[in-house]
């Protein structure tokens, strides 16, 4: 019984939030700021959200809702698609091929994986300044990423080298295997980078606010941070509407991989 | 003409590890070839460099009449069963037995004709739309075969198809991959660890120790006439009793331990390489059903550890004040070298095995006597280990 209690007091805990943020979207300003009585939904309103694309004309950003969700869709398309393409590539590159330097690569990999983005972010500045306010800037810098490779690596290092023996004898060359063996068979990999990339660049704010200075670049989440400068009385309704609109995408998109993400790796090994 | 044959065959690592040392091995036309040998000795390496997943140092592997050295496995015209069998998880078992056909292009109806003939075979019928993951050790067990027949392939390799199954679908397993070998008459090479699926499955054994080919014969002459004390103590279970023994000046007897034997002149007779051995210490070798409890010969007596009571036959367990010989890394699976390790320590002595008749009047703490059937003793030279004859 202490169990379940402890266990749905961190349940509260964390579900509050979400919650304080669904409903304050739906409710009037004044009724959001009201301490704990804003959690009891009293009269809904859906005036924050027809009240956010006229908060961005009347503000100096220009610029439409629209326009920010294709500009945040657009960048995490090619930061997800390509970022599976070239990470799993590299993945299984280190995992399954056997080179001279493998293992050097595959430290800088690990050291890579710590570094944060914050510390390489200037010298990215400059070397990408000429592609300032454009959407491939936004996306390249996260497409190759050392965390998904080392995701990738660890999964083919547990995946039975014997499916791809199997496809070599079978006659399969290195490219068909992978395509047709290798890929039908990480998904749970594919799935989890998918997820963990999608996460981390929709919702990134540094490198976008480094790289865009015209409204028609921005992303969600840097139009969200000029919206907010911008109000001389925060609209924390509207703030909470254009937050659920923030994370609706990536609740979808979570809830579409799911089933993937947590399948379980082990259950690919067909063992007797 | 052979179907497989390595000329010479070596394999080593980059860090210097001599994993097989100038292998000569033939597989013929429809033969079924096993080979065998402890943990670690080569045999997997041996398969896979001839199944082209493995490099070769130095030598030849033809396949066919063709020197397939730099062919990649694909090419080789070989079909192979892996230890976990390698299904493809995603497809369907049909999926999985046509794949090989669908990358080499064949129409759709003879894909179609192969897979039913085989499904057929193998009994996998009712299966064909199923995932590998919903079937039986057993059935994925066919299913790869299936894989392989499918192909029509010059050869079939096998790596330790059977060792993820329990004992009794191993044996019947065994039956069913010989009748569908001798049925689709491919010469197959078949690696295994244990020596009794070896001894009952091959037209020839080799035994492989060290990365060294030990013997290749049929599973009756390694029995019957081991080349060397390896394959003397690795053939045959229980395995045969080895202990030191010298030779009288005219060799006319044997002492073992504090007992001695005589030697009958027949067996000098037979073995003219002895000779040179009389007043040296060498090593005997006699089977476990070599010693009886009554009938002619001369007797040995020890100290009976333990009695297995099989139903039809008794092992028993004894010792002897005589010094056994010890053959290192004799085989089965690090498991069962590890069983064996713990087995040695707890019964000290007790290293000798007789089989006996069933409801044989003996117990556990007793001596015991056992008439030692003279011809059938094997001798071997205690330096090389080599047999003498």
């Amino acid at each position: 019984m202490g169990t379940y209690a402890l266990l749905a007091f961190f349940m509260v805990l964390f579900l509050f939030p979400v919650y304080y943020l669904v409903l304050g979207s739906f409710e009037s300003p004044a009724q959001t700021l009201n301490g704990l009585h804003a959690a009891i939904p009293t009269s809904l309103t859906f005036d924050n959200y027809t009240g956010l694309n006229h908060a961005f004309f009347s503000s100096t950003i220009t610029g439409s809702l629209e326009g920010f969700y294709t500009v945040s869709t657009l960048v995490s398309l090619i930061v997800v698609a390509g970022g599976l393409v070239v990470n799993s590539l590299a993945g299984y590159g280190l995992a399954r091929l056997k080179f001279r330097g493998r293992r050097l690569l595959l430290l800088l990999v690990i050291v890579l994986v710590i570094i944060p983005f914050e510390a390489i972010a200037v010298p990215l500045y400059y070397m990408l300044n000429g592609l300032r306010n454009t959407i491939i800037v936004q996306a390249l810098p996260f497409i190759g990423s050392a965390f998904s490779i080392y995701l990738f690596y660890t999964f083919f290092l547990n995946m039975p080298p014997q499916l791809e023996e199997a496809a070599r004898i079978d006659g399969a060359g290195p490219w068909r295997t992978f395509v047709q063996i290798i890929l039908p068979n990480a998904k749970p990999a594919f799935a989890s980078v998918a997820i963990l990339s999608f996460i981390q660049i929709w919702s990134s704010y540094l490198w976008p606010l480094m790289m865009t200075s015209q409204p028609s670049a921005y992303p969600l989440s840097i139009a969200i941070g000029n919206l907010v400068k911008q109000q001389s009385t925060p609209n924390y309704g509207e703030m909470f509407a254009f937050g659920v609109l923030l994370v609706v995408p990536m609740a979808i998109f979570f809830i579409v991989f799911q089933r993937w993400f947590i399948r379980s790796v082990a259950s690919l090994a067909v063992k007797g | 003409m052979p179907e497989i044959e390595l000329r010479q065959v070596s394999k080593t690592y980059d860090n210097g590890y001599e994993a097989l040392h100038g292998i000569d091995l033939t597989v013929r036309e429809g033969e079924f070839m096993v080979v065998v040998g402890p943990s670690g000795c080569g045999k997997s390496t041996l398969l896979r460099m001839v199944a082209g997943l493995e490099s070769i140092s130095e030598g030849e592997i033809i396949i066919g009449g063709q020197v397939v050295n730099e062919f990649t496995p694909g090419e080789r015209d070989l079909a192979m069963v892996f230890q976990n069998y390698a299904l493809y998880p995603h497809m369907t078992v049909e999926k999985n037995i046509a794949y090989s056909l669908k990358i080499r292009k064949f129409p759709k109806a003879e894909i179609k004709r192969r897979v039913e003939e085989a499904a057929d075979i193998l009994s996998l019928k009712e299966y064909l739309q199923q995932r590998p993951s919903r079937l039986s050790g057993g059935q994925r067990q066919r299913v790869a075969m299936g894989r392989a027949i499918v192909r029509e392939p010059s050869a079939f390799l096998m790596d330790e198809p059977l060792s993820n199954l329990d004992a009794k679908l191993r044996v019947q397993m065994r039956s069913e991959i010989l009748q569908i070998q001798r049925r689709v008459g491919v010469a197959t090479l078949y690696v295994t660890h244990d020596q009794v699926e070896a001894m009952t499955m091959g037209d020839r054994v080799t035994v492989l120790r060290a990365g060294v080919l030990q013997q290749c014969d049929t599973a009756q002459v390694l029995y019957d006439q081991p080349k060397n004390v390896f394959v003397a103590s690795f053939v045959g279970s229980p395995s045969m009793n080895l202990l030191y023994a010298t030779l009288r000046e005219d060799g006319a007897s044997l002492q073992i331990g504090s007992q001695a034997i005589e030697v009958p002149d027949s067996v000098l007779a037979k073995r003219p390489q002895l000779r040179p051995f009389f007043g040296r210490e060498v090593i005997i070798g006699i089977r476990p059903e070599d010693l009886t409890l009554d009938g002619p010969g001369e007797v040995l007596v020890g100290r009976i550890g333990h009695i297995e009571a099989l139903g039809f036959e008794l092992i028993v367990h004894f010792g002897m004040d005589a010094r056994n010989y010890v053959v290192e890394d004799k085989g089965g699976s690090e498991e069962e070298a590890k069983e064996a390790l713990e087995a040695t320590t707890l019964t000290q002595h007790v290293r000798n095995v007789a089989r006996v008749a069933p409801r044989s009047a003996i117990e556990a703490g007793s001596t015991i006597s056992l008439h030692v059937n003279m011809d059938h003793v094997h001798f071997f030279d205690d330096a090389s280990g080599e047999s003498i004859w």
